[in-house]
């Protein structure tokens, strides 16, 4: 009775991380379909796996943790980078709901362009970050990585992107220091 | 006014993030106003994270697909083919039994332990124990070049090798070495928790063709997972209680599944 109404409530605590799930695995690169069909395997895996979750830790954190392991291995597996196959009008593939936002003036197009031309692991960093807004210490768990790693990732990464976005896609050297 | 002192780009990053606390972010703020190319750059970068919220907010709303509204309510439908939806079922069954005690449906009990364990698990309890407790060289190779490490073992192995991710067990990879056993070749994997708790992964080539079931041993104070999921043997060896290796184990099983 007890297990039953806990196994309600871990679905629901789930199930609450789907948006989440959904806007990340789409903004590494993914089109809206293949996109859901990561976050459905995550969920399979998660509910599947649930009994390895150790109480009182990161559910969500476990969740990206999943998300990104099946993305690496199906990126890797694919022998590609999700961008070569999301993006080859260069940009609105990836945009997915492309909703422009409040106008900050901020060239959001570009900003997802120069997103995917990003390595792996800094478009990972700067999503978790910037996007989901992990703590550090959360992005360096989901992650499995040093803290350290992080911090020099989401550097390499922003500045990357601060440099394909000033430049409109060639890659600027000032300011090399 | 003041002259602070220099902000290094972590704590950049902090401010941009909101990960500072109140005197950082003053702190930053003053720094930033003396320095406009910096000041430049972090401006850049708080629009960044705004316009990747412009770009991508807009999925949190999107309608559920079938799949997923399938599995958020737990009434799962057929997506691609009718293996998915025994894999769901019996996903829904284990989440709904919980524990340990679903494992027996993937078909990998923990085995009777009657037998005599093989020479392999035997020499990787002697691996752990010597390196385990190695303060100064645990590893030859550490966790800051994983992906050397790995591709080199695989390389050595002839099979394709991973180092789980057990992050979420509270371990971390510290490295892994390449060791001989008994002609060939074999891996070990070395994983270390906050409280600096070792445990290592033994990875060989398997010498029977039979996948088995986990089987358990305790020898020499330290406890052993071992398997065979062709065509690799694994050992999961560590000083702790079976119950506590045992999710270690379910873990490290479903990391190298797929």
């Amino acid at each position: 009775m007890r297990g039953e109404r806990s196994g309600v409530d871990r679905r629901q605590a789930i199930v609450e991380q789907i948006p989440h799930l959904r806007r990340y695995a789409r903004a590494l690169g993914r089109d809206a379909g293949t996109a859901d069909d990561l976050v459905q395997d995550c969920l399979e895996r998660a509910l599947s796996r649930f009994h390895l979750f150790r109480a009182g830790t990161n559910l969500r954190g476990w969740l990206f943790t999943i998300l990104h392991n099946l993305h690496v291995n199906q990126t890797r597996r694919a022998g590609r980078r999700p961008d070569d196959a999301a993006l080859p009008d260069g940009g609105t593939g990836m945009a997915g709901p492309a909703s422009e936002g409040p106008d900050r003036g901020l060239p959001v197009r570009d900003l997802g362009r120069a997103l995917a031309k990003l390595p792996d692991d800094q478009r990972e960093v700067v999503l978790l970050i910037g996007l989901e807004e992990m703590s550090y210490k959360e992005a360096a768990d989901t992650l499995g990585v040093p803290i350290g790693t992080v911090m020099s990732r989401l550097a390499r990464g922003r500045e990357r992107l601060r440099q394909l976005m000033d430049s409109g896609d060639a890659p600027v050297l000032r300011r090399v220091k | 006014m003041t002259a602070p002192r220099p902000i290094d780009d972590n704590t950049l990053h902090a401010y941009v993030d909101g990960q500072i606390d109140e005197d950082g972010r003053r702190e930053v703020e003053s720094w930033l106003a003396d320095h406009p190319e910096e000041e430049a750059r972090v401006r850049a970068y708080l629009a960044q994270n705004a316009g990747l919220h412009a770009l991508y907010d807009g999925v949190l709303d999107e309608p559920l697909s079938p799949g997923l509204t399938a599995l958020a309510t737990g009434t799962p439908k057929t997506r691609t083919a009718a293996g998915t939806w025994r894999r769901l079922a019996a996903a829904v069954l284990l989440f709904a039994l919980g524990g340990a005690a679903g494992w027996s449906l993937h078909g990998v009990g923990e085995g009777g332990g009657s037998s005599a364990e093989p020479a392999f698990v035997r020499r990787a309890v002697g691996a752990h124990i010597v390196y385990a407790s190695e303060v100064r060289h645990p590893v030859e190779v550490g966790a800051d070049e994983e992906d050397h490490l790995v591709g080199w073992l695989s390389k050595r192995l002839g099979s394709p090798l991973k180092a789980p991710n057990l992050a979420s067990l509270g371990f971390s990879l510290v490295g892994g070495r390449l060791l001989p056993d008994e002609g060939t070749a074999a891996a070990q994997f070395m994983y270390e928790d906050a409280s600096g708790r070792r445990l290592t992964c033994y990875v060989r080539a398997a010498s029977e063709r039979e996948d088995t079931a986990f089987r358990f041993v305790a020898e020499r104070g330290v406890s052993a997972f071992y398997w065979v999921d062709a065509p690799l043997a694994y050992a999961l060896i560590a000083e702790m209680p079976k119950d506590a290796l045992l999710p270690i184990a379910h873990a490290v099983y479903a990391a190298w599944e797929r």
